[in-house]
């Protein structure tokens, strides 16, 4: 399984990676990771005339803190995700979820913008980056932009960038206190893509849920927020019932797709049991006890 | 981290072009390290680095099982760090340090973890064996006493049909031991 | 004769060369001047090929060739080879190097690219253009069975290859007669042996001395080397066929004259230049058989005590788009399911039917985990009906130790044989099994699990499995002035631990260090007369091949030594390398002096030595199998939420008589555990309607990673076979094959409040969800 032939250039700037972007245009494509790329490239599913290979970038690759957002460069190795306790402290849901995205050895390269900029509908990142509201950084020729991850994930496999484009860094927000974080997933084996994963945020004000967000993976070509859920968490009472309630009802309303490895139905209902255990947990990481 | 020693072919610009831009090339000349010897070629940037450890330098040990990054048979070291070189081109690698299955043991007697291998019936065929064992190799340089759930994450990332892991896991737990690093 | 080696968990002889990177697997093979090959594959199920177009691939820069069926000679265009007749198999259909008419299965070759790399020749394959007229395929399996389905053969008036029945007794009396009588209907869908290597095949042909040199990754290197011959218009002995190190066979690498192990060979020799082709992933879901797919209708007759009185089973056999291979599948289905019970009539019946799939061979099981699963459900049936202890239930119908030789009653094994059991202690193996997992506890313990919420529950199943068939294997065993001894077999080595385990053998018979016997395996230049490795036959076979040639040997050695110690061969002893007198340890020369003493330059050799040197060649030719038995245990927890299961626990007990390595064979029952887990949980060959293969990639076709595979307790029961001089029953497939029978009865057993009863294999944690909430929603069976 032998790649297409193309031919191969690595910038060492974003700015040059938009010239050369500009150039070369649809027939171009940014190499990050390569974890999932380099398969379709293999696989001659993806035949691009021209690698755009921006690892040489480091200036892409940090994690700070600005405010009250944590900013994660494009090119950051989930790796370094992984093993960062100031991920863990101040993004606990990435850091969490992160441990979910493949096995090491992916994560050696695999990167966090090329997760997101993939947008495979059963990863974990775009879940987490829509729970918390995320934004996605774009460089293009003509300036800056941040996008909402509604407006960024546009579809299976398909993102808001254009082929000009680069996405450059994500700010996930560092949540206030009592707030609480989870991510869960049920996939065939370890490390495989979820089935149906969720990443839950709950903030609390004493025993009532203040705000609550409800993120889904593996049921719909991109993350999936539960909004009318959501909305009907927002102020109720942080109990067992009200979060298995919310949970059925967010679970309801999706419509996931069957394939080879699970049906339609297993999906929602594995959807609502994990929107459950992702509740409970986000609920008692909150400082909520439940009830 | 050093400059990228790769060195692009010269290239035609045309003249109405506003600026000079790198120009995306077929074949490059890279230079990196390879079990601790620099090596120099020219390459086809689609080739990948599996390939050109194989096929350019002979160091058929590295093998290929899928060559889409799910069975790890390919796994080398980079710069010290667990990779699938099925995933990386070699033109990739420029500049890096690369460690395969051949640099464990360069004499006669066996790496450490290769005897645990050995000793716990750590493999049966041996196709899947030196992905196995790099990534072993990087995991217990990084841990001196990893813990079980580590070693099973690390693993976590190789097939093999013909052991049933066992053997596999009882041997990087006692190279764990054995090996003084 | 003392044993220091046989029975002993030594490290393996290979393991350095392969830990070291320094193995030689077939795509390790370099030749100067090779050239690459890639195969332009049908796109398609089933369609007639109107027009080949490769006029742009051959212009292509690099590119050598690009042959299609019509630039092959006629010896090699048309079927290759049929394998193993059967009377029952009518229509013997088999494979072409090249498709240049009709394409039957999506992965069929129909066009060779030679090329100066793997790149560029796949590169070329983009540039050659098939025009083709699509037909209709018949794709699942009992619609190709039926009348007025699309043919696969169009020469054919079905897709009915082959009908056979095997049976003993009277069914029909005792069904008639029968108080109990319960059906049931089990489907194990297709999966692939999928080793870690794929296929590659490597020719080099020499036309100064005309001798061809194949490297191939296959079991049957010898066997390859005679249809080559013959195929290819070659003397025997000027072909060689060696299968170097081998990165996993588990059975369809046993398969012989793949398309590709002729037409590369063939484009060696007429491009006079060496061509390797390496199946890739991708290829090898399309291009190397497959197997599994069989559908089950059985029943069995019981007494009010649970007693058999008959079973039967009509059951339907996926062959693929070909069958090359023959009946072994079914034909081993059909004739394992008595398992260890005492069965007075049986009936097993089957057709093995065409689909416009990849072919079918054995893989690992070989049709033995399918009659294991139907006899086991059958078995947990009969105990839940008539509520009987499971266990109880298999006590009663146990063929006891004092009943073997046992016969079945007039079936015939996959050799041809008359089915009957050489020796066994199914109690005793079952008693065990039940003692290590705790069965006799285990009431108490599941409530306990279930008080805290968790469903866990206890499976078990045993299986008779037939093992060390022939016809035959061979032998040679040569001591060299060196004092080191060098066996050469006709068996092939895929990780099995040929290379330790026969010279523990012959270091045992000789008296040398295992270490300085030095096995050769699968090269057909070192020895020429064999089958192949499969089937759990190649220590049986081989191994006892070896013995002879070992046991030979010495007693040469005895003679030889005897004359230049000057004394009589019964005082001699071998041990340490030495040939000495008995008490008197000075009195000693070294095995190698021996063997430089038996090969004089000039003088005079004794008649009785027959020919100089220390070597033998001999053959075994069992006269019919071995029957190795065991049961598996284990405790399996099922999430019912999100369909996940997780062993707890998981026990082997296994009779394969004496052990050679115990760390050998307890390393192939855990790698075939491992396997059969894929099995039941994880693989599953996914075709869609028009025939496309949906799962082609590690991505979707799933191998359990180490967090899918449980430590297994393996423990034994020794009853040595009467058919062999080691006393030996062949081991290689007894991981897999309960283990489907195994999961069920577990997962039964855990969702017994729902009234679960698992009748399929793979399940994934969907589907059993949707077993779960069907078994919920059922009316309560009568």
């Amino acid at each position: 399984m032998k790649p297409a032939p193309f031919r191969y250039v690595a910038p060492r700037s974003v700015d040059e990676t938009l010239a050369l972007l500009a150039e070369h245009g649809a027939e171009g494509k940014i190499l990050a990771g390569g974890q999932s790329l380099v398969p379709l490239l293999n696989m001659r599913l993806a035949r691009p005339q021209v690698i755009v290979d921006i690892n040489g970038i480091r200036s892409l690759a940090y994690i700070r803190r600005k405010d009250d957002h944590l900013h994660v460069g494009a090119l950051t190795r989930q790796r370094a995700v992984e093993e960062s306790a100031t991920v863990r402290r101040q993004v606990p849901l990435l850091g969490e979820a992160i441990r979910f995205v493949g096995h090491p050895q992916i994560r050696t390269r695999g990167t966090v913008g090329g997760s997101l900029a993939h947008a495979d509908p059963s990863a974990e990142l775009p879940a987490v980056a829509a729970a918390l509201d995320a934004e996605l950084v774009v460089r293009s020729p003509s300036g800056e932009r941040a996008l909402s991850p509604g407006e960024f994930f546009a579809g299976y496999l398909t993102t808001a960038l254009e082929p000009t484009e680069v996405l450059t860094e994500i700010r996930f927000p560092v949540l206030p206190e009592r707030t609480g974080t989870a991510f869960v997933e049920v996939a065939r084996r370890h490390g495989d893509f979820a089935l149906v994963g969720v990443a839950a945020v709950v903030r609390r004000s004493d025993g009532t849920i203040a705000e609550a967000r409800l993120a889904f993976t593996g049921v719909g070509p991109g993350p999936v927020r539960a909004r009318g859920a959501e909305g009907r968490l927002a102020g109720s009472a942080g109990t067992s019932r009200v979060f298995a309630d919310a949970a059925r009802e967010a679970a309801a309303r999706l419509d996931p797709e069957s394939d080879i490895h699970a049906t339609a139905q297993y999906r929602r209902d594995v959807a609502a049991t994990l929107a459950r255990r992702a509740l409970e947990l986000a609920w008692q990481r909150s400082g909520g006890r439940s009830r | 981290m050093s400059s990228d020693r790769v060195r692009a072919t010269p290239a035609r610009v045309p003249a109405r072009r506003k600026r000079r831009l790198r120009e995306p090339q077929s074949t490059m000349t890279i230079q990196f390290m390879v079990n601790g010897e620099t090596v120099e070629r020219t390459v086809e940037v689609r080739k990948t680095l599996a390939d050109f450890l194989r096929e350019d330098l002979g160091l058929t040990g590295t093998h290929l099982g899928c060559e889409h990054g799910v069975c790890g048979a390919c796994t080398v070291l980079l710069n010290g760090e667990p990779v699938r070189s099925c995933l990386l081109f070699a033109v990739q690698a420029a500049g890096a340090a690369i460690e395969t299955v051949e640099s464990l043991a360069p004499g006669d007697a066996l790496h450490p973890v290769q005897t645990a291998f050995r000793e716990h019936h750590g493999l049966q065929c041996g196709f899947c064996t030196p992905g196995f064992l790099m990534s072993a190799v990087a995991l217990l340089r990084d841990h001196t006493v990893p813990t079980d759930e580590q070693i099973l994450e690390t693993l976590g990332g190789h097939l093999c049909r013909c052991t049933g892991y066992q053997g596999i896991v009882e041997a990087v737990r006692a190279a764990a031991r054995t090996w003084q690093r | 004769m003392p044993t220091r080696w046989f029975g002993e968990r030594i490290p393996r002889n290979e393991d350095p060369r392969l830990l070291t990177g320094r193995g030689m697997y077939v795509d390790d093979v370099r030749r100067p001047g090779t050239l690459h090959a890639a195969f332009y594959r049908s796109p398609h199920a089933h369609a007639r090929i109107l027009r080949i177009a490769t006029d742009q691939a051959k212009a292509l820069p690099g590119v050598v060739a690009v042959v299609t069926a019509q630039d092959l000679p006629e010896r090699i265009r048309g079927p290759l080879p049929k394998l193993i007749p059967h009377p029952a198999l009518v229509h013997h259909k088999t494979q072409v190097a090249l498709a240049g008419e009709v394409v039957r299965h999506v992965g069929e070759p129909i066009a060779l690219v030679v090329a100066e790399s793997r790149y560029i020749a796949e590169d070329a394959l983009e540039l050659i253009a098939v025009e083709f007229e699509v037909l209709p395929a018949a794709v699942d399996l009992e619609a190709a069975a039926k009348p007025g389905a699309p043919r696969v053969h169009a020469d054919m008036a079905d897709n009915i290859a082959a009908h056979h029945i095997q049976r003993a007794g009277n069914v029909e009396e005792a069904f008639a007669k029968a108080p109990h009588v319960f059906r049931e209907r089990f489907t194990m869908d297709r999966g692939s042996s999928a080793p870690m290597e794929t296929r590659g095949v490597v020719a080099e042909w020499d036309p100064r001395s005309h001798q061809l040199t194949v490297w191939d990754s296959t079991q049957a290197p010898i066997r390859i080397r005679n249809y080559l011959s013959d195929l290819l218009g070659l003397p025997q002995a000027n072909v060689r066929v060696i299968a170097p190190d081998i990165g996993g066979g588990f059975g369809p690498k046993i398969m012989m004259c793949y398309p590709e192990e002729i037409s590369i060979p063939w484009a060696a020799m007429v491009l006079e230049r060496p061509v390797k082709w390496i199946e890739d992933r991708r290829e090898h879901f399309v291009a190397t058989n497959h197997e599994r797919l069989q559908i089950h209708d059985a029943e069995i007759a019981v007494d009010a005590d649970g007693r058999i009185l008959g079973v039967r089973t009509t059951y339907l056999h996926d062959c693929g788009a070909y069958c090359a291979y023959g009946l072994t599948v079914p034909i081993v289905s059909g004739t394992t399911l008595p398992g260890p019970y005492k069965i007075p009539n049986y009936h097993a019946e089957y057709r093995a039917v065409f689909t416009n799939k990849t072919q079918t061979s054995p893989y690992r099981g070989a049709g033995r985990p399918h009659g294991v699963f139907v006899m086991e459900r059958l078995m947990d049936r009969v105990a839940r009906e008539l509520g009987i202890d499971r266990a109880e239930v298999r006590r009663r119908n146990f063929i006891q130790p004092h009943e073997f030789p046992y016969d079945l009653g007039g079936l015939i094994y996959q050799d041809g044989v008359r089915l009957v059991y050489d020796s066994g202690n199914y109690p005793e193996v079952f008693r065990k099994t039940l003692d290590h997992i705790g069965y006799a506890d285990w009431a108490a313990q599941k409530a306990r699990h279930r008080r805290e919420g968790r469903r866990v529950g206890l499976g078990f199943a045993f299986y008779v499995e037939g093992t060390g068939i022939g016809p035959y294997e061979g032998c040679r065993i040569t001591v060299e002035p060196s004092g080191k001894v060098y066996v050469a077999t006709s068996v092939g080595t895929q990780g099995q631990g040929h290379y330790t385990s026969f010279a523990q053998i012959v270091a045992d018979a000789l008296g040398t260090d295992v270490r300085d016997v030095i096995v050769t395996t699968g090269d057909s230049g070192a020895f020429g007369w064999g089958t192949g490795t499969f089937a759990s036959r190649a220590a049986v076979v081989a191994g006892n091949a070896v013995a002879l040639a070992a046991g030979a040997v010495r007693q040469k050695t005895l003679q030889v030594a005897a004359t230049l110690l000057e004394a009589r061969g019964d005082d001699l002893e071998l041990a340490e390398g030495k040939v000495f007198v008995r008490g008197v340890p000075g009195r000693a020369v070294m095995l190698g002096q021996v063997a430089a003493a038996a090969n004089p330059l000039r003088g005079v050799i004794p008649q009785e030595w027959e020919g100089p040197g220390l070597e033998a060649t001999r053959y075994f030719a069992p006269p019919s199998g071995a029957f190795a038995a065991g049961c598996h245990a284990a405790l399996i927890e099922v999430d019912t939420e999100t369909g996940l299961i997780r062993f707890l626990r998981y026990v082997v007990v296994h009779d394969c008589g004496p052990v050679i390595n115990p760390m050998i064979l307890e390393g192939q029952v855990r790698g075939g555990v491992a396997q059969g887990i894929g099995n039941a949980f994880y693989e599953k060959l996914v075709y869609d309607e028009q025939g496309q293969l949906l799962t082609q990639t590690f991505m979707d076709y799933l191998l359990p990673t180490v967090a899918e595979v449980p430590a297994v307790e393996v423990d034994h029961v020794e009853t040595p076979s009467p058919l062999n001089p080691l006393g030996i029953k062949g081991a290689g497939e007894a991981g897999v094959i309960p283990v489907p029978a195994l999961v069920a009865s577990a997962l039964d057993d855990a969702l017994s409040e729902e009234g679960v009863r698992i009748t399929e294999m793979p399940l994934s944690p969907s589907r059993l969800r949707e077993i779960l909430r069907e078994a919920q929603t059922a009316p309560t069976p009568a």
